[in-house]
């Protein structure tokens, strides 16, 4: 077959992605992080937000957002002085509560601009005038249950301009179902036994979560415990109890949800 | 320009009872009248009153003696102040600015305007008509200074014009001298030295030999009258121009400010977003040429019936985008309600700041890199309110919820005392410290089990007391103290709980337990 005469370009794409199909890497936490994210998290803990700053952080100092393609070292500087939104509609307040200074991460404290909405439509409304502002750095939401306003519209909505304007969006979904969404990667988090402390065993240590990544496009299912270490995100994998034994088929409404129809 | 409304209280008075002037119950002789320690006094009398020989400053009863059928109503000084607030907001339409002159008069300063109403007999002529439309009596004046004007229009023939050409001292000489704005004692004293009107004083000032000598004996006798009102020669002065006269605008002076007048009042939406575009376009101009961007907006309305409606508008950082300004007040003028139609507008930038030129944002360059975090932050407050975006910052308390406060997002940061780094602190914080029921306490005094929002929590770790002691200084001498717990449960649920007092400090009973804040 003569090659020749077909589009290059369109070839190569193909290729790509059939190789990146081919190998599938496993999550690691130092892998790119896409641009918009949803992660379910129980009401009453913290691990929602503890997550979401993770992640965040683990994305900004990998740099690997936006000043990628810049590469410079003045613009990491400037994504280091960059706010950061963090927008929270009137449930998430009164199920989670507000985000208090004296716990944030250090170098995040000066820089957090917070957002408290009255509705999920404010809040949706908050996080993509926050999405298309260059002087971002990130856009952390917090939506209570499953409101009506945040639909596969405006998910898809969301994940479109978060993606024109290169700025992450990191969704915390407390005590909600996974419904349709077109989220690149959706992580279903609960907070895990943390590792003791060096100097005083009997105290809580630094945060742990068991994350169960359900669905992302870029990387096959998995599941975690995640350590929110000093400098980096730490990750060692689960291996389930019985992955293939009982997968729970009595609730068709969940199979359509935990497949995202834009990420295909 | 002085107008002097001769009968504010009355005029308001017809305003409300809807007669008009010498008719229905103003046909009648009436009193407005205040109650005094004396009984009540008349504050003003209609014509007929008048004519009955009832005046203002007597006493009801007095005036009764006179004209037995005369009728009263109350009066009304702090609507009438508060009119006249409104009136001289509405008079801004003849000049950049306007002072109020209680309790019944306007000062609007018309210096180099009136050729826009076609000279100053004409703009005189308009003030007297409008005013007449909306049914009150006025005597209007131009002169030089403010003093001079107010003379005019209280003791002068209506409309009278003081160029800066004539010879003040000898237009004004006939005037009494009451027209120096002096207190009733000073007024007095001067007619008892027999000084009529302002050319005796001036003639005393002179002295016979034209020396100056009789200002010094002037002087003398009130040498230790401070006060303008209470010194007949600060006023002539002033009247004079020879000192200068600080005025009090009812809205601050110097803001750049762009107005349109309308040939046809407006009373829908589009029409009107078109104007304020071209307010905006006009501003934008009027801001560039000086350097300046603006921080808050004001947009005043002029209705045809009198009323002004005013949208204010402020904006996290200096700004002269006229699409940006456009943008923000969309929002504001949903609820607008036009009446019978809005005939003038007008756009100030009451607060402006420097902001120096720079590169036209191209609108590629915009779509490509979106919003500044300044208009980000307008959009959310817009929509929101200013409450919903705000930025937290540290305060002088050691508190848990008192050491966090709330500010607007591009504001500085306060002075901050740093907060001891072995401190751990919650991640969120609940709004309100939520009561949690302990199952089970360890002998050591913290839960071993405890529940909250319905769910049972095994503590399996536990670092604590960190004992916070209340603020003596600033909280009830009952107030008991706290002892946080950061505790987490064998699924690893990490929560700050803390006691609220002590058994044994005689402050209440068994103390409860609170859980206050989320770790990550």
């Amino acid at each position: 077959m003569d090659t020749s005469t077909l589009p290059k370009a369109g070839l190569a794409k193909a290729a790509e992605l059939a190789g990146r199909a081919a190998r599938n890497p496993r999550w690691q936490p130092d892998a790119p992080l896409p641009l918009h994210n949803e992660i379910f998290a129980p009401a009453t803990q913290g691990v929602g937000a503890g997550a979401a700053l993770a992640f965040a952080r683990q994305a900004l100092e990998s740099g690997d957002t936006r000043s990628a393609s810049a590469g410079t070292g003045s613009d990491a500087v400037l994504l280091e002085e960059r706010s950061v939104l963090w927008v929270q509609d009137a449930r998430a307040i009164n199920l989670g509560g507000r985000p208090y200074r004296a716990g944030l991460p250090e170098n995040l404290r000066h820089r957090l601009v917070h957002v408290a909405a009255k509705t999920p439509e404010d809040a949706l409304f908050a996080m993509e005038e926050g999405l298309r502002c260059r002087d971002l750095a990130a856009v952390i939401g917090e939506v209570a249950g499953n409101p009506r306003a945040l639909d596969f519209t405006a998910s898809r909505r969301l994940t479109l301009t978060a993606e024109k304007h290169g700025i992450p969006l990191l969704l915390v979904r407390l005590d909600a179902q996974a419904d349709l969404s077109s989220a690149r990667m959706r992580w279903r988090l609960a907070s895990a036994p943390s590792s003791p402390p060096r100097w005083n065993i009997a105290a809580p240590g630094r945060p742990a979560w068991h994350a169960e990544l359900f669905r992302a496009r870029a990387h096959p299912p998995g599941e975690w415990i995640l350590r929110d270490e000093p400098e980096r995100l730490a990750a060692e994998s689960v291996t389930s109890p019985a992955p293939a034994a009982a997968p729970d088929h009595g609730d068709l409404v969940r199979g359509s949800g935990a497949r995202s129809l834009a990420a295909l | 320009m002085a107008i002097w409304c001769a009968d504010l209280a009355l005029d308001r008075w017809r305003h409300s009872e809807g007669c008009p002037r010498g008719e229905g119950a103003d046909a009648a002789p009436l009193a407005l009248i205040t109650e005094t320690a004396h009984g009540p006094r008349i504050d003003a009398a209609n014509p007929m009153a008048r004519k009955a020989g009832a005046t203002s400053g007597m006493m009801l009863a007095d005036a009764r003696t006179l004209c037995p059928a005369m009728e009263v109503r109350p009066s009304d000084p702090a609507g009438d102040l508060a009119f006249l607030e409104r009136l001289a907001l509405w008079a801004m339409r003849w000049g950049p600015w306007s002072a109020i002159d209680a309790p019944d008069g306007l000062l609007v300063d018309v210096t180099a305007v009136a050729h826009l109403f076609g000279g100053e007999r004409r703009l005189l002529d308009d003030v007297a008509a409008r005013c007449t439309a909306r049914g009150l009596a006025v005597r209007a004046a131009i002169a030089p200074t403010a003093g001079a004007a107010w003379a005019l229009a209280h003791f002068a023939a209506a409309g009278a014009i003081l160029s800066p050409d004539d010879d003040m001292q000898s237009r004004l000489a006939d005037l009494p001298v009451a027209a120096l704005r002096l207190d009733n004692d000073v007024l007095l004293v001067l007619r008892r030295l027999g000084l009529k009107r302002l050319g005796d004083l001036a003639g005393i000032e002179e002295g016979r030999d034209r020396t100056g000598s009789g200002r010094d004996a002037i002087q003398r006798r009130f040498r230790n009258r401070k006060s303008p009102a209470a010194n007949p020669l600060i006023r002539m002065d002033q009247l004079l121009g020879r000192v200068p006269e600080p005025l009090l605008p009812v809205v601050p002076v110097t803001a750049p400010m762009v107005q349109r007048r309308l040939a046809e009042p407006i009373r829908h939406r589009a029409l009107l977003d078109t104007v304020v575009t071209d307010l905006a376009a006009d501003m934008a101009r009027t801001l560039e040429a000086k350097g300046e961007g603006a921080r808050r907006l004001q947009l005043g309305m002029w209705r045809v019936d009198g009323e002004v409606l005013v949208r204010e508008l402020e904006m996290a950082a200096a700004t002269r985008d006229p699409d940006h300004m456009c943008r923000l007040f969309a929002e504001r003028l949903d609820d607008i309600d036009a009446g019978f139609g809005i005939e003038m507008l007008r756009l100030r930038a009451a607060w402006s700041q420097p902001l120096g030129l720079g590169q036209a944002d191209l609108e590629a360059a915009a779509e490509q890199h979106g919003t500044s975090l300044a208009a980000c932050m307008d959009r959310l407050t817009t929509r929101l309110g200013k409450g919903a975006v705000q930025r937290p910052v540290p305060r002088a308390s050691h508190i848990p919820e008192r050491a966090q406060g709330w500010q607007p997002p591009l504001e500085p940061e306060p002075a901050e005392q740093h907060q001891l780094a072995f401190h751990t602190r919650p991640l969120k914080l609940l709004d309100r410290p939520e009561r949690i029921s302990v199952l089970y306490a360890a002998p050591e005094g913290y839960p071993r089990r405890f529940s909250w929002r319905g769910q049972v929590c095994e503590v399996a770790r536990v670092e604590g007391p960190e004992r916070i002691a209340p603020e003596w200084w600033r909280e009830r001498g009952s107030a008991r103290l706290r002892d946080y717990y950061r505790v987490e449960d064998e699924a690893g649920r990490r929560y700050w709980i803390y006691r609220g007092g002590l058994a044994t400090d005689g402050r209440g009973g068994m103390p409860d337990w609170y859980l206050q804040g989320l770790f990550a």
